[in-house]
């Protein structure tokens, strides 16, 4: 597709999607109904997966924007969300004002993200991998040199007020894991719909044209960053929430690869598909585990899920012609394949 | 003008990249200590040829017949053991490697293998190159130093594409009159690819004209340096 | 100064076993261009076969030669099974393709061998013995020095002096070129990742003593410092991996000596960060290599 064909079609998307411009609200709003029924019919353990499929959804959604439609794959944001998670901590060991503080804790991340974007934006591929995951390898260095305020291998309590009124502390967590998810997700759904979607795809797919039509490729890329980042950030917080402590075990590198899979799992850029990611995330695992039980290893315990999400990740991305650049967008694909 | 004796013998061989073809059935053979010119305009499928017939290219259909062999399911890289060597358009050195292992490389599959003094010979620039990176030579001698390297693997059948590419016109006449004379002392066989026709056809047996990936004419190539109207038409002068 | 002698000494011995490593990286990227992010992983489940086989037969050595004959193994096979189907129009594909090993290797190792840390014997005494009234080496530091230098000559002579390295110097340069010339392609590329596997064993074979033992993650620092030190050298540059791994190696020691093991790894990102923001092709590289 030349750049003239593109734009035209952008601009065909755009009219388009302008009718579609409550789509993501009105499905926020219908899955905000969903939990919130679901929250009185589960038994707590079952919501208690229920809230961390809602945190892993904050941090997979800002992840397959940043790799789907930027291009940009990052293995560092285990590092991101134990940033935000610590950021808490901290915040609740002294005020314990829990809104304020996972606001906060965004903030830190967003701006540990703007840090690590900015030299992002001058790497690409397998260099950015590299740096990336060395971000991710150093948490536990860092929590053990500055051990006086992170404790180091130990971690922290994250001191928590409990529930308002008679709610199951387990409700409360799914409440407040899926506000932050759905929250998320819309400003997400709304952000790629516009220019800075379009920006972001533009650079992925051919950065000297992208540059030719105006687009800030480093710009773009730092705030792609930036803003997976955030989503990052927030999922920490809403993991602290949820286990009520956070330590470096909590966010070791296995964490990051599992959000990669995640994600491509999914369908790379696709808010559904990280919604998926985010299920699988809680349900293999859930599932390894009850193998395990049954089985009566304790050898088991974990590494199937570990070696499950490796098989699937190697099986997914050398069926898949052409790899990662094949899942991006299968929404149009198909629009373009039943035009033919 | 095919005969029992020809070295390759090509009949209906219709390829090219993916679904639509480039080339469409064409039939040609290269005899012994023969040279057959392939001309064309840009696009017409002459490194088309080429690559379909060094096995680069997938056969869609066809056959390829050398020396009695049928080359379709034989690997690119069998094809020189087979004695059939091929400069690729761009002439394809190797530019991280020096010039000696370049013609090294080149007759690297023979056992024993043989000493490169006799390509050193045809070509003295190289010898004073010896140890010169690929990308340090200038394209007179880039051309000369994957030519050589073809010869270093002893071919029977030589496949050359525009070896006059970006040469002076001394530098392609020397060119031109190593072949010649490779051709009348070895028995070497070459299909030529060359947009330079003056130069190809002073030294080819015979002329072959493609046309969007079909061969309009097949001459002698004396006749065809004669032959005014397939000159303007396919030609261009 | 004592205390800088020794760290400098066993600063080179570190760094010997990072050079080793990141010359297992630079093979592979030199033959595929894929930064093979699976290394350590396959470099530790090697070491555990290796351990295995050592424990059971009472032989150190025999354990050792099966490691690297495992390396050599299990480089040909992942490149022939899973890698020689990555698509190459993204270098992202190799890089995620690699992760998936790491997680079926690390999660296999976890259900054999559990994820606790197993000793790790070294074949030789760790304690420093003196020279001249300091203390700066140990017997098991100098067989590092002899095991990488003999990796590092060996390597030179196999791709400069014998056929078969200039084969797989040219089908690595040049693909199509050279199966015109008659080199099996496909064939160097699957000696290229056995080879480089096997060097990378080796390293853990060497590494793997000196730290907490054997653990399915034991190799994760360990790639990122070697990766530093490649990156530091250039990605293509065999010559830039050493010095860039005795670069790394020398850093990380005084760090640790001076400031504490614990800021060690924060130096590696750190010197990452400015070697990648400063000098993206490095030190050694010709070839513009950053955008690849
Ligand atoms: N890699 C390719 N993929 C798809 N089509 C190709 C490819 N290479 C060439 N073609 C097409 O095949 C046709 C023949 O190309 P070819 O390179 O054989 O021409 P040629 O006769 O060698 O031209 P020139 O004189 O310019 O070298 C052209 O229409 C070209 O567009
Ligand atoms: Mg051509």
């Amino acid at each position: 597709m030349t750049i003239v064909e593109r734009l035209a079609t952008t601009t065909k998307n755009r009219q388009k999607s302008r009718q579609n411009r409550f789509v993501p609200l009105a499905g926020v709003l219908v899955g905000a109904a969903v939990i919130v029924v679901l929250t009185y019919t589960l038994p707590p353990f079952r919501n208690y997966q229920l809230a961390t499929i809602g945190a892993y959804l904050c941090v997979t959604a800002g992840l397959t924007v940043l790799t789907g439609l930027n291009g940009q794959l990052s293995l560092g944001h285990g590092a991101l969300m134990a940033t935000g998670a610590y950021t808490l901590a901290l915040w609740q060991d002294r005020f314990n004002l829990l809104l304020p503080g996972i606001v906060l804790a965004v903030v830190v991340t967003t701006l540990a993200g703007g840090v690590i974007g900015l030299a992002a934006a001058r790497l690409r591929g397998p260099y950015l991998a590299g740096l990336t995951l060395a971000v991710a390898v150093v948490v536990p260095s860092i929590t053990s040199t500055f051990d006086n305020t992170f404790n180091s291998d130990q971690g922290l309590s994250v001191a928590l007020n409990p529930p308002p009124g008679v709610i199951p502390v387990e409700q409360w967590q799914v409440w407040i894991c899926w506000a932050g998810a759905l929250l998320t997700v819309l400003f997400l759904a709304y952000l790629v719909r516009g220019r800075f979607g379009r920006d972001m795809r533009a650079v992925r797919d051919d950065e000297t044209a992208a540059k030719l039509a105006g687009v800030g490729v480093a710009r773009t890329q730092v705030l792609a960053f930036v803003v997976s980042a955030a989503c990052a950030g927030l999922s920490g917080a809403l993991f602290a929430v949820l286990a009520q402590s956070v330590s470096p075990g909590a966010f070791p590198l296995t964490l990051s690869l599992f959000l990669v899979m995640a994600i491509v799992i999914g369908g790379l850029g696709r808010l559904t598909g990280a919604l998926i990611g985010a299920f699988l995330l809680v349900a293999l695992p859930s599932v390894a585990q009850s193998i395990a039980e049954d089985a009566g290893s304790q050898h088991l315990e974990g590494n199937l899920a570990l070696t499950f999400f490796g098989v699937v990740l190697v099986v997914v991305m050398l069926a898949a012609p052409g790899g990662l650049a094949s899942m991006k967008f299968p929404r149009k694909i198909r629009k373009q394949k039943g035009q033919e | 003008m095919s005969n029992a004796g020809d070295l390759l013998k090509v009949e209906g061989l219709t390829a090219g990249y993916g679904a639509a073809p480039v080339l469409h059935e064409v039939t040609l053979s290269v005899g012994a200590g023969r040279i057959v010119a392939v001309l064309g305009a840009n696009g017409a499928g002459k490194t088309t040829l080429l690559r379909t017939l060094s096995g680069l290219l997938p056969l869609a259909a066809g056959r390829v017949m050398f020396d009695g062999l049928d080359l379709r399911g034989v690997k690119v890289e069998k094809m020189v053991r087979h004695g059939i060597a091929h400069v690729p358009e761009g002439r394809g050195v190797v530019t991280e490697l020096t010039v000696d292992e370049n013609l090294r490389l080149g007759g690297l599959w023979r056992k024993p293998r043989e000493p490169l003094d006799e390509i050193y010979d045809l070509f003295p620039a190289l010898a004073q190159r010896k140890n010169h990176l690929g990308h340090q030579l200038s394209g007179g001698e880039r051309q000369m130093l994957a030519i050589g390297r073809a010869l270093a693997a002893k071919p029977r059948l030589l496949l050359l594409d525009e070896p006059s590419l970006g040469l002076a016109p001394k530098i392609t006449s020397q060119i031109m009159g190593l072949l010649r004379d490779l051709r009348d002392r070895t028995g070497l066989a070459v299909l030529l690819v060359e947009q330079n026709v003056r130069s190809a056809l002073s030294i080819a047996d015979e002329g072959i004209v493609l046309n969007l990936g079909r061969i309009a004419a097949r001459e002698k190539a004396d006749k065809l340096a004669d032959d005014a109207d397939l000159r303007h038409a396919y030609l261009g002068f | 100064m004592d205390r800088f002698l020794y760290l400098t000494f066993d600063g080179l011995s570190r760094g010997a076993v990072y050079a080793a490593f990141a010359l297992a990286l630079v093979l592979i990227w030199r033959a595929a261009r894929i930064v093979n992010f699976a290394q350590g992983a396959m470099a530790v489940a090697t070491a555990y076969v290796g351990y295995s086989v050592a424990s059971a037969t009472g032989s150190y050595w025999l354990g050792f030669v099966v490691a690297i004959a495992g390396g050599l193994v299990l480089g040909a096979v992942v490149e022939r099974v899973v890698m020689r189907f990555v698509d190459h129009s993204s270098p992202l594909n190799g890089v995620v393709v690699a992760l998936g090993l790491v997680l079926i290797i690390q999660g296999v190792l976890g259900m054999i061998y559990g994820n606790d840390y197993r000793p790790a014997e070294a074949p030789f005494s760790r304690d420093a013995f003196q020279i001249g009234g300091v203390t700066l080496l140990s017997r098991f530091d100098l067989f590092v020095f002899g095991a990488v230098g003999a990796v590092v000559v060996l390597l030179t002579l196999l791709f400069t002096r014998t056929s078969t390295g200039l084969r797989m110097r040219a089908a690595a340069f040049a693909p199509d070129v050279s199966r015109l010339l008659g080199v099996p392609v496909g064939g160097m590329l699957t000696l290229g990742w056995a080879l480089a596997a096997a060097v990378g064993s080796l390293a853990g074979m060497l590494v793997i003593p000196t730290e907490l033992g054997l653990h399915p993650n034991a190799m994760d620092l360990l790639f990122i410092s070697a990766f530093t030190a490649a990156v530091l050298g250039g990605l293509d540059s065999p010559v830039g991996a050493v010095v860039g791994g005795l670069v790394v190696g020398l850093l990380l020691t005084y760090v640790s000596g001076y400031l504490g093991a614990n800021v060690a790894p924060m130096a590696v990102l750190i010197l990452l960060v400015v070697v990648l923001l400063s000098r993206p092709d490095g030190l050694f590289s010709k070839a513009k290599a950053r955008t690849a």
